[in-house]
């Protein structure tokens, strides 16, 4: 018998599958593309049809890149995670590091990890793209950035835990992206990031406001936009405890789900 | 400690619904013994091997993998099991070496990577991205991540399978060596010649149950069983079945003077034996 050697701690495994998760996603070109590309041509295309002005000193353009910085949190955990964790079940993957004594813990801690590196760096692209192109600014202040950091990183979790949750729905990785793409697609649509939220049917605000992506928007909306514009806001003001709390709440929602449905392996 | 055994299981059962996969598998592994399952597609083997890596739960049974319960067992159990699964497309985008260490950086006790990748032949491939190989090299780093962690007891499930025969035999040179080691090997195969060729027992399953379980040689009294002694008569290739070969052939050596033209005699092989084995197990279904 060998003498029990002390097993690597769930943290130090947690930050060496960050290393190689970043290390996949780079080598995989056409993810990469995909993750980074997409956004940034979602918001040059879209910025420049649509740069009309809907308020006073506010362009349609300014508006968007917001709401495409707050869709970069969902694409990046959510989206992201709903679609890659049903590959690595199919490819193998999970079955491969059940099998191992890593442990489930630092699987997520690696996925987190990488998310919020991928998050760094796609914000950042948007807001150079932003403030190139479409009269966005910097935040103006202490405040700004402090509610900027916050709104991100308490959406990147939630959204990370409804991301490995919603991984339990597509049975293949194949069928991942069909079931994923559209329930993104269609918030986008009704949650403020297409359209002007508050010109949107009654109906249509009510029912997005039950999801994160609208909140999430409201949010960065508060941090790139004049403080004035909150006032076209459907309540007057940029209602910032409401997103905290509806972040929180499914945030708990999503650790609930997570933690009850992950599974290893294709259901057989 | 009286750790004899490193694999016990008793009355072993796992049913999905209406299906009863394994229906009461006894066995026992010894610690540093190489054991083969053999058996047609469905006949449990995969469902048992993953039950005492601990992927499945059982229905019903005892299980003990290393002294401990696969079911509830922790990590440091993990730790000292290697496993080589079926087939697997992931790490395509990492190298050979790259996938190694990382895995390394999982286990207390882990093998050098690069010596590791050194034992299973594919140093020179070892700065190549897995998609760039070949069907059998991307095996043998299967089994590099199988055996880095150094493990006590390690599961092959058809490793060799889509292997030139060239490949087939370093891979199993490197399993011999593992065994020269003390590991205690799990062999599922569909290759007769392998079974043979590296298990000290092997155990036939049919239908979720265990029908046979000895030496490859001794199996199903494989020993004494029946040869067959064939030669060349004028009227062309002649055959038969006795239980006493020496003396047909001596018969046969006095009735031709001397030298039988192409004389050959042949036990049953233990594919011979097996397919009977398979064949009365379903007759009797």
């Amino acid at each position: 018998m060998t003498t029990a050697q002390a097993l690597p701690s769930a943290l130090s495994l947690g930050w060496r599958r960050t290393r190689i998760e970043v290390k996949q996603l780079f080598r995989d070109k056409e993810s990469a593309v995909f993750t980074f590309a997409l956004p940034m041509l979602l918001l040059v295309v879209f910025g420049s049809v649509f740069n009309t002005d809907i308020a006073p000193g506010v362009t349609f353009s300014q508006y968007f890149a917001a709401g495409m910085i707050a869709s970069g949190i969902v694409y990046t955990s959510f989206q992201n995670l709903a679609i890659t964790i049903p590959q690595e079940r199919d490819d193998g993957t999970l079955k491969r590091l059940q099998g191992s004594p890593m442990p489930k813990v630092s699987y997520f801690i690696g996925k987190i990890g990488m998310i919020f590196i991928v998050y760094v760096i796609q914000v950042t692209l948007l807001m150079a793209i932003g403030i190139a192109f479409f009269g966005l600014s910097l935040p103006e202040s202490a405040f700004k950035w402090f509610t900027f950091a916050w709104i991100s990183v308490l959406g990147l979790i939630c959204c990370t835990l409804l991301g490995i949750a919603y991984s339990s729905i597509p049975k293949t990785g194949r069928g991942a992206p069909a079931l994923v793409t559209p329930v993104v697609l269609v918030l986008q649509f009704t949650s403020g990031v297409f359209f002007v939220f508050s010109q949107l049917p009654h109906w249509m605000q009510v029912g997005s406001s039950f999801f994160p992506l609208k909140w999430l928007a409201q949010g960065i909306r508060s941090v790139f936009l004049p403080e004035d514009f909150a006032s076209q806001e459907v309540a007057g003001s940029w209602q910032l405890p409401a997103v905290a709390g509806m972040l929180l709440i499914w945030t708990a929602i999503g650790a609930l789900l997570a933690i009850k449905t992950f599974r290893w392996q294709a259901r057989t | 400690m009286g750790n004899d055994y490193a694999i016990v299981a008793e009355g072993l059962t796992k049913s999905y619904g209406d299906l009863h996969a394994v229906r009461g598998v006894d066995l026992a592994i010894e610690t540093g013994e190489c054991f083969a399952m053999l058996g047609p597609n469905g006949a449990g083997k995969t469902t048992c091997t993953e039950i005492f890596e601990g992927f499945r739960s059982r229905t019903s049974g005892r299980v003990e993998v290393l002294g401990q319960d696969p079911d509830t067992a922790a990590r440091a159990w993990k730790a000292r099991l290697g496993i080589v699964l079926q087939t697997s497309r992931d790490l395509t985008d990492l190298t050979v070496a790259e996938s190694v260490s990382h895995f390394a950086g999982y286990y207390p006790d882990a093998r050098d990577p690069a010596e590791v990748i050194e034992a299973v032949g594919l140093s020179e491939k070892s700065g190549a991205r897995s998609m760039s190989l070949s069907g059998g090299q991307r095996r043998r780093l299967d089994v590099a991540l199988g055996i880095i962690g150094n493990p006590e007891v390690l599961f092959l499930d058809e490793p060799t399978t889509g292997f030139d025969p060239e490949a087939r035999r370093q891979f199993w040179d490197l399993i011999d060596g593992l065994k020269d080691d003390g590991t205690t090997i799990l062999l599922t195969t569909h290759y007769m010649e392998e079974a043979e060729a590296l298990a000290d027992r092997v155990a036939v399953l049919a239908r979720g149950r265990v029908v046979a379980c000895d030496s490859p040689a001794e199996l199903s009294g494989r020993q004494d069983g029946t040869a067959i002694v064939t030669w060349l008569t004028p009227e062309g290739r002649k055959s038969v079945q006795t239980s006493t070969p020496t003396n047909t052939v001596s018969e046969l050596a006095s009735q031709f003077g001397g030298e039988v033209p192409e004389l050959s005699i042949a036990r049953p092989s233990l594919e011979d034996i097996y397919l009977s084995l398979i064949e009365s197990e379903e007759a009797s279904a």
